[in-house]
């Protein structure tokens, strides 16, 4: 029961990713033909670029949209590559924690990476 | 218990690579866990490496001068690839999923059509997609650059 629950918001997830990391693959690799989000010209990775998106609140947020909801779907859909090998009730226990620990640490890092530089971006320092 | 006569389903962790006599649709199967997994590795990597942006212009400079470099060109494309092809044939599996594209349930009358007739043109276009999409990528990644 909680697994087709889980299986419906994977899908529901995919969707979502389908959207904001088609978004980001624009931005970040049809650059030279689209050219979006990019004030500054050059690379999408300079870091005045990396400043003017990380300024806006859409970016802000959407990154740590994107980012918790791609970690579900990741993990939930390598945790289910690794029940199908049908590991014992205690195996699978400890992998369902692995990833559920792998997952929240990562989230963390990344919000408060976009957070942090959020602030960094705001407070001017455009080099 | 029956044996079974048809082709195994359950082909175990070979069944990742070699889908059997099960046809194309095993393959982009295979295809979509490979670049799933790709993409979940590449992934964890790009959390941690970009999060340097949060400490200044500095780090965010010194850890992209860590990955250029055509090797890493190349190694992106190919995030790209697995990206363009996840994400289309991902739309497809879950638009199947919720029952568009599979037919309607029909009387067993020979010569018998399946749910993969069905789903065959959705393949097809679901692929010349992906492969568009790898095609403009190439460009943007090598030439227009």
């Amino acid at each position: 029961m909680q697994d087709q629950k889980l299986w419906t918001w994977h899908l529901a997830a995919g969707l979502v990713i389908l959207v904001l990391l088609g978004l980001h693959m624009a931005i970040m690799h049809l650059d030279a033909a689209l050219g979006i989000f990019n004030p500054s010209g050059g690379h999408p990775i300079d870091w005045a670029n990396v400043v003017a998106r990380g300024q806006t609140l859409f970016f802000s947020v959407t990154y740590v949209l994107l980012l918790g909801v791609a970690l579900f779907h990741g993990l939930y859909g390598l945790r289910n590559i690794l029940l199908e090998l049908a590991p014992g009730p205690g195996l699978k226990t400890a992998i369902s924690w692995l990833l559920i620990i792998t997952g929240v640490a990562l989230f963390v890092l990344g919000t408060w990476a976009a957070w942090k530089a959020h602030q960094v971006a705001l407070g001017g320092v455009l080099v | 218990m029956l044996e079974s006569r048809g082709h195994p389903n359950r082909l175990g962790m070979r069944g990742w690579l070699f889908g059997g006599r099960w046809g194309p649709d095993r393959y982009l199967y295979s295809l979509h866990r490979i670049t799933g997994l790709g993409l979940l590795l590449y992934f964890a990597m790009h959390i941690i490496l970009t999060s340097s942006r949060a400490l200044g212009q500095g780090a965010w400079e010194e850890s992209m001068a860590r990955v250029s470099g055509p090797l890493f060109v190349i190694g992106e494309y190919l995030v790209f690839v697995a990206f363009a092809f996840h994400a289309i044939n991902g739309l497809r599996l879950a638009l199947a999923e919720v029952g568009f594209g599979v037919g309607k349930p029909i009387e067993p009358i020979y010569p018998y059509r399946t749910a993969l007739d069905e789903q065959r043109p959705i393949v097809v276009v679901a692929m010349i997609l992906v492969a568009l999409l790898i095609v403009v990528g190439g460009l943007d990644f090598f030439v227009w650059h």
